[in-house]
């Protein structure tokens, strides 16, 4: 094999080969650990190592962990062994590691407002500005996907995201009453506790005078929230970004995505631990924020990828949007009911069913309507304190 | 023994492996550690157990996953209505308290569920351990502490080493994400749904009935079926019922009847959207196609 990499004649031995391989897949975003490099080497033993194919085999199969990083290895493993020599190629990083110029909150925040000039971020295309008049206007999607880069942080306040904390909090706890199938020892229940029975009844001789009882417990149910930043919705993006934030930093198991034409998960980059700084690196993530809006191809693909991983029977799925898109109006109701097919919950705050006199005549929030365990209005953070008790009836 | 014959011996047993997984297998045989198998519903993981156990000669046990499986169900259970006869007629016959105690919480009282079952075998068993996705974290986390240390905790018994390490194979599909610390137990393979040579020669291995232009057509079929955008692709086992049923109805070839290969469709499509999408129409074509 001409290919194979040639190391350095002072190079101490497989071993520290290895080694250097293992560091090689951790820079990639592959999690091995010393567990696995002893595994690898141990692994080469019962096969013959000098086969290039097989020793890719059975690497592949020691320190691959999903589907996902299996597609990756055969590059990685390329790239080290097999290289002849030249210098390694990067192969990648689907790792979430935003441009570090934009994740230091200290530095100037970049507001680039010299965009593609097609449309503005905060008014909808052709509403003629009747949008903010009165409780009859009307917002119109735009399908030009705004290529403009907005910076998250302009918009959100430290402020409000310690208090959408406190409100995500409450609202947490609202949705944690789901009973649980396993059942543990309580002082009422619907079943007998058979093992304290026995111990206790052995004092009685076998005579069992009280009985215990089990119970199921409550269990937190996770929210997945999916949030809507397309242009129509920039008017309102600020408190719902602020409680998808507080969200994230008051429960671990929540997850979020933001879509405008199309959908990322920005579960990785909420998750830091300062809040600001997390802001900054979703704002790299959302790159077209403020856009056109494609609901329906969003929440289908949706339904089709993450759901099927993150969404089960104990999830509440949050839509934070308006409803208003620009594909066909039954797409969002076929998402959703596919959605719904996986056993979760689906809430819908829409930020305009607070004006006076709306009706939900926007064919696409009409279609949606049937899949919905709660359609509620929502544009301030104390519209969602509001939803505490009807949450906990959900 | 070589990888590469433990992927004959596989064939040998009707199970057409690919490379990837074949190593997997053989390493996991090798180096005694747990093997989780990821993929698609039907594309033969569980299978691969059952072939184990039938070359190793050996027991296969098998632990079925859902959500709420908790200890008593999966490990081990104490016999309450015998302990609880037993305790009254001890009480009868004037046995000091604490004999009965050492009486009533010993092995002879004990439920063998799955997992302490597998341990406790005198020969290494094959442990199949399906749809580990299903169950909760709780199992999970419980079911790390078995893989890594091979030995069960019973508060009135004390621990119970395993007389033999079952060889362990976990399936998932993807119901729910696994934890890293699982992951990094196991050796990893991911199932892919086979490429037509391989899914032929599976074809040939389990229906060695079907005439080979035939069943060049059938398969063709089912993988331009899998490309269609369905909710619930075919598996292997569909694909294996599709020929069944082909073979039942007495059809040589595919593009001549379109009633009944419409009629025989309800071995692959599984839901009504995917039924309602494949129409005799699309049937048809992809027919033709593979013909």
């Amino acid at each position: 094999m001409s290919r194979v990499t040639k190391f350095a004649a002072r190079d101490p031995g497989p071993a520290a080969r290895m080694a250097g391989f293992m560091a090689h897949l951790r820079m990639h975003g592959l999690r091995v650990g010393v567990g696995e490099a002893e595994t690898a080497l141990r692994a080469l033993t019962h096969i013959q190592a000098s086969n290039p194919e097989e020793a890719r085999r059975a690497l592949k199969s020691v320190c691959s962990g999903c589907g996902e990083e299996v597609e990756r290895f055969d590059d990685l493993f390329d790239s080290f062994w097999l290289n002849g020599g030249r210098v390694r190629q990067k192969v990648m990083s689907v790792q979430t590691s935003p441009n570090t110029d934009d994740v230091h909150s200290s530095r100037p925040a970049k507001t680039v407002q010299t965009g593609s000039g097609t449309g503005s971020a905060t008014t909808p295309d052709g509403g003629d500005g009747e949008a903010a008049a009165d409780g009859e206007g009307k917002l119109v999607a735009c399908s030009v996907q705004n290529l403009m880069k907005k910076d998250l942080r302009d918009l959100v306040q430290p402020e409000d995201i310690a208090e959408a904390e406190a409100i995500a909090r409450r609202l947490g706890a609202a949705l944690r009453d789901r009973r649980s199938r396993r059942r543990k020892a309580a002082r009422k229940g619907d079943q007998i506790h058979f093992r304290k029975l026995i111990r206790q009844s052995l004092s009685t001789g076998g005579e069992p005078f009280c009985l215990p009882r089990k119970q199921r417990p409550g269990r937190p149910q996770k929210i997945v929230a999916i949030c809507d930043v397309s242009g129509s919705m920039a008017l309102y993006a600020q408190v719902f970004l602020a409680f998808l934030s507080g969200l994230m930093r008051a429960d671990d198991a929540t997850d979020a995505y933001l879509f405008h034409t199309r959908l990322v998960r920005i579960t990785d980059a909420l998750r830091d631990k300062d809040a600001l700084r997390a802001l900054g690196r979703m704002s790299v993530l959302a790159d077209g924020f403020g856009g056109g809006s494609n609901i329906g191809a969003s929440l289908s693909q949706f339904s089709k990828t993450y759901a099927r991983r993150f969404v089960d029977g104990r999830s509440v799925v949050m839509i934070l949007s308006d409803g208003y898109d620009t594909g066909p109006a039954h797409r969002i109701g076929d998402a959703l009911a596919a959605l719904k097919k996986r056993g979760c919950k689906i809430i819908w705050l829409n930020p305009l069913k607070g004006w006076n006199g709306y009706e939900p005549v926007a064919k696409g929030m009409a279609a949606a309507l049937p899949h919905l365990d709660l359609f509620r209005a929502a544009n301030r953070l104390a519209d969602l304190a509001a939803l505490e008790p009807e949450l906990s009836r959900l | 023994m070589q990888w590469t014959s433990r992927q004959t011996a596989m064939a040998e047993q009707g199970y057409i492996a690919s490379d990837d997984l074949a190593m997997a297998v053989h390493l996991a045989l090798a180096l005694g550690r747990p093997l989780l198998l990821e993929g698609a519903a039907g594309v033969g993981k569980t299978e691969i157990a059952r072939v184990l156990a039938a070359i190793c000669e050996t027991q296969l046990i098998r632990l079925q996953c859902y959500e709420g499986l908790d200890a008593a169900q999966a490990i081990y259970e104490w016999n309450y209505q015998r302990q609880l006869l037993t305790i009254r007629a001890a009480a009868e016959d004037g046995e000091t308290g604490c004999s009965v105690e050492q009486r009533i919480f010993s092995e002879e009282f004990l439920l063998e569920r799955p997992l302490l079952k597998a341990i406790r075998q005198p020969e290494p068993p094959v442990l199949l351990i399906d749809e580990i996705d299903r169950a909760d974290e709780e199992f999970e986390a419980y079911l790390l502490e078995v893989l890594s240390e091979f030995q069960i905790s019973i508060p009135e018994l004390g621990t119970l080493t395993a007389t033999s390490r079952p060889m362990v194979i976990l399936t998932a599909n993807g119901t729910r994400d696994l934890s890293d610390a699982l992951r990094r137990r196991c050796l990893y393979a991911h199932v892919e749904y086979p490429d037509r040579e391989t899914e032929l020669a599976i074809l040939k291995a389990r229906c060695p009935e079907v005439e080979a232009a035939l069943a060049g057509q059938i398969i063709g079929f089912v993988q331009s079926l899998r490309k269609e955008d369905l909710e619930k692709k075919p598996g292997i086992a569909e694909m294996l019922d599709f020929s069944a049923a082909v073979m039942g109805l007495g059809i040589a070839d595919l593009t001549l009847d379109p009633a009944l290969l419409q009629a025989s469709l309800a071995t692959l499509l599984k839901t009504e959207t995917d039924r309602g999408n494949i129409s005799t129409e699309i049937a048809q074509r992809l027919a033709g196609q593979a013909a």
